[in-house]
């Protein structure tokens, strides 16, 4: 088995790979003095084993899947038109797929033998039920603006309302405006409610741990099964029944809090988790608070997650239904007022306009939908943009800005170590190194006492903000 | 040690002294990081309380419709809260609630199986995050939008299939239709339409995306050396996945098809959308009609009494502690398994 393309691959076994590299790729800073001996950053020091890329495609295997795609689809189609009496488009693909396994098992078993032809079957299944959840999410995203593009090409479905539009008008009057202000707002308060307190709170159960950070999780975690229905009846029921409040943006906002406070709180939860725990151990050796900390080492380093975290948040929110239709009303027209008066939303607007039988309000309704998905669309783009990076892992903006930062650093140091005889004590000046005997370190040494020595009891810290 | 006055970093040595009595570790706090420890502290005690509101509130609501009703709101078909004791119960919703998701489960654990092994096992390693965005964009999509899909694109497509199984599986009773007949070529489709197997379907849809994502992340986890191990004993592909992926993966799998059944059974409005709401248990999935608590409580909140809202309320409450009681088992498995100790469930 010989790896296809050239990976990136430690040396030395795996198992005794962290020590010996420590060792390996420690080297002395001077020639002969005992010192500090600084490893050699790798780029990630924890990636111990890589998986490496074994697939290898021959010709014959290409022959056997084309061939039997041609075989299948000529048998099909001949039992379809001339020997059997079936129809149905579902029919024909489920017979040609079957028929399409069978000769491609017949083809591979020529040349091999019965572990490889089922490893063959097994891929060609896998492959094709990876493209059909594929085909799945197409034709979802697709079928929606395929029946929704026809609103959305008229100006007036962004800048007018249903307050005088029927079923009988054309598409070039009334529009959606009502139920895209009634979701901004919606979405906004709950954010604003939900972002500060998920934050806070994630920040309290990986960095307080304790009894109670534990009570609060699994709490938490607990609320993430809770039905969006019942979050909209909670809200209905206290806030609108019990409170005599009136049905308005925000008592939707308030349920959609309920729903996507636990949601929130568990994704940050694990991207603070996962910030490694040397950098905050870095922190409080050099003498930080725990809240400076928090602020300058955690957070910033989680930023990446946290932010994706809270867009997926919002994504969920905003495509909620269940918990809009029992809190908001459903108005016609738009209330500027999120605090009273009924009003609407996007997912709600097209539940409301397909659950009616007029095809002019269907077609609105898909309309709405698609406007939905390119918010969502938006929202999740942005989520890749900001996101989708572990702590740690710099976008190219964040190295280029690290790397003059270090450059500014070593100018300052050099500054300061400049005039040898003045600044003494400050950097380890070779001049004044050699001046003691040296203590006759072994590298070897040096390298276990650095790995041997686990940090167990927290660093005394001495506050420099109190 | 004792201070070097050389500024040079010696290396202790060996201890030669008597040995270091553990020594106490203090810590002072000062002022700024006790106002960051309650403020994080009281962060998560409004997060406490909020939660333990709703699950109070849900349980002082619900309490009314328990007591009036007793036992028989387990066992009753029929929802008439204004009719009083043994009128109105859950057994024909929450069944309906459970069949939908079965169905759901059923469609959508092949498809993120396939698909998880599909991205982690057999994608080019160029295109696989790509395939992992999509697979998270699918389980952003908006419930709506799936129940348009259903409701105007697959439902169509599907009555086909449904002839197709109770003319030849009628015999098993899940199955069989009442009012079809495939010996008439007339007969009408519509006995098919709105059905618990349709809405099965569109919930299977949705939580296909969120079983798939928790099975690829456990199946990519598999130790490489597990792997290579494998194939160096002359395993195929498949014979790897069998013998090191899989079983590695089990815990995840097991939990994120738990997760996934929890979500199936708290959807709301693509089943509202799909279902013509029945209230007596309907064990044919073919069948037209259909009922599900969450479709329950959307259709009827309004037109509700004090006594309705609080049946509701008590509804609500069963299909709560469903889900939660589905969701615990799976992250309880999920945290059991090998696989689960790093992975984010």
């Amino acid at each position: 088995m010989s790896p296809k393309h050239p990976v990136d691959v430690p040396t030395g076994t795996p198992t005794d790979a962290p020590a010996d590299s420590a060792v390996r790729v420690a080297r002395a800073r001077s020639g002969g003095g005992g010192s500090t001996i600084l490893p050699v950053r790798r780029e990630q020091p924890d990636a111990v084993e890589v998986r490496r890329v074994t697939a290898t495609v021959r010709r014959t295997d290409v022959f056997a899947a084309v061939g039997a795609t041609v075989a299948a689809l000529s048998v099909t189609t001949l039992l379809y038109t001339q020997l059997a009496p079936f129809d149905g488009v579902l029919g024909f693909v489920v017979l040609g797929y079957l028929a399409f396994l069978g000769f491609y098992g017949l083809l591979v078993s020529l040349d091999e033998d019965g572990p490889a032809v089922r490893d063959r079957l097994v891929g060609a299944v896998v492959h094709s039920l990876g493209f059909l959840v594929l085909a799945v999410l197409a034709l979802v995203v697709l079928y929606t603006f395929a029946e929704g593009w026809r609103p959305l090409t008229h100006l007036n479905f962004l800048t007018e309302d249903m307050s005088v539009t029927g079923p009988l008008e054309p598409l070039t009057q009334g529009g959606a405006l009502h139920a895209i202000v009634g979701t901004l707002q919606q979405i906004g308060l709950a954010l604003l409610f939900t972002v500060p307190l998920a934050m806070i709170c994630a920040v309290f159960l990986s960095e307080i741990p304790g009894r109670l950070s534990r009570l609060v999780r699994t709490i938490a975690e607990a609320m993430t099964a809770l039905p969006s229905i019942v979050a909209g009846l909670f809200v209905y029921a206290t806030v609108i029944l019990a409170l005599g409040y009136r049905h308005s943006s925000f008592a939707t906002s308030l349920a959609i809090s309920v729903m996507m406070l636990p949601i929130i709180i568990r994704a940050a939860d694990v991207v603070i988790r996962l910030v490694p725990g040397s950098l905050r151990e870095a922190a409080l050796a050099l003498g930080a608070s725990q809240w400076r900390t928090v602020w300058h080492v955690v957070l910033p380093t989680a930023r990446s997650g946290l932010t994706t975290a809270v867009i997926l948040g919002t994504a969920r929110g905003i495509g909620e239904t269940s918990p809009v239709l029992l809190t908001a009303g459903g108005a016609t027209s738009v209330n500027l007022n999120p605090f009273d008066g009924w009003n609407n939303s996007l997912p709600l607007v097209t539940y409301a306009l397909t659950r009616s039988p007029e095809e002019s309000f269907i077609v609105r309704g898909f309309g709405t939908a698609a406007t939905l998905m390119v918010l969502v669309l938006l929202l999740f783009v942005l989520a890749r943009l900001v996101g989708g990076r572990g702590p740690g892992q710099l976008s190219r903006r964040q190295l280029r800005r690290r790397a003059r930062e270090s450059a500014r650093d070593v100018t300052r140091y050099a500054r300061r170590a400049g005039p040898p005889p003045a600044v003494r004590a400050v950097g380890p000046a070779p001049a004044v190194r050699s001046a003691g005997p040296p203590p006759a370190p072994r590298p070897g040494t040096a390298g276990a006492d650095r790995h041997g020595v686990p940090a167990v009891s927290p660093p005394e810290k001495e506050n420099r903000d109190g | 040690m004792a201070p070097v006055d050389t500024p040079r970093t010696t290396i202790p040595g060996a201890a030669t002294g008597p040995a270091d009595a553990p020594r106490r570790v203090r810590e002072r706090r000062g002022g700024a990081d006790l106002l960051f420890r309650a403020l994080a502290r009281g962060g998560g005690v409004v997060v406490l309380c909020v939660m333990l509101l709703v699950g109070g509130f849900l349980l002082y609501r619900a309490q009314d419709a328990l007591g009036v009703a007793g036992w028989s709101f387990l066992t009753t078909q029929e929802w008439d809260p204004d009719a009083g004791a043994g009128r109105f119960g859950i057994a024909a919703v929450l069944t309906g609630t459970v069949l939908i998701a079965m169905v759901a489960i059923v469609v959508a654990v092949p498809l993120a199986t396939g698909a998880a092994l599909y991205i982690s096992e057999y994608a080019p390693r160029r295109i696989r995050q790509t395939l992992i965005s999509l697979v998270d964009l699918m389980a952003a999509v908006p419930s709506v939008v799936y129940g348009l899909w259903g409701f105007f694109l697959l439902q169509d497509n599907v009555l086909g299939l449904s002839n197709w199984i109770t003319t030849y599986f009628g015999w098993i009773p899940i199955f069989d239709v009442k009012d079809s007949d495939p010996r008439d070529p007339l007969s009408t489709m519509t006995v098919y339409t709105s059905s618990t197997f349709v809405a099965g379907l569109v919930v299977g849809m949705m939580i296909t995306p969120i079983v798939c994502s928790i099975m690829r992340e456990v199946f990519s986890q598999a130790p490489p050396g597990e792997r290579e191990g494998a194939y160096a004993l002359g395993a195929t592909k498949w014979g790897m996945i069998r013998a090191v992926v899989l079983p590695f993966g089990r815990g995840g799998m097991i939990g994120g098809t738990m997760l996934g059944l929890g979500r199936a059974l708290g959807e709301t409005i693509a089943i509202v959308m799909i279902i013509s709401p029945v209230f007596k248990i309907q064990p044919h999935i073919l069948e037209n009609g259909a009922s599900s608590v969450a479709a329950l409580i959307a259709l009827r909140y309004g037109d509700s009494t004090e006594a309705g809202i609080s049946a509701l309320f008590a509804a609500g409450l069963a299909l709560f502690v469903m889900t939660l009681i589905v969701n615990f088992l799976a992250s309880m498995i999920i945290a059991r398994s090998r696989s689960g100790a790093a992975s984010e469930v």
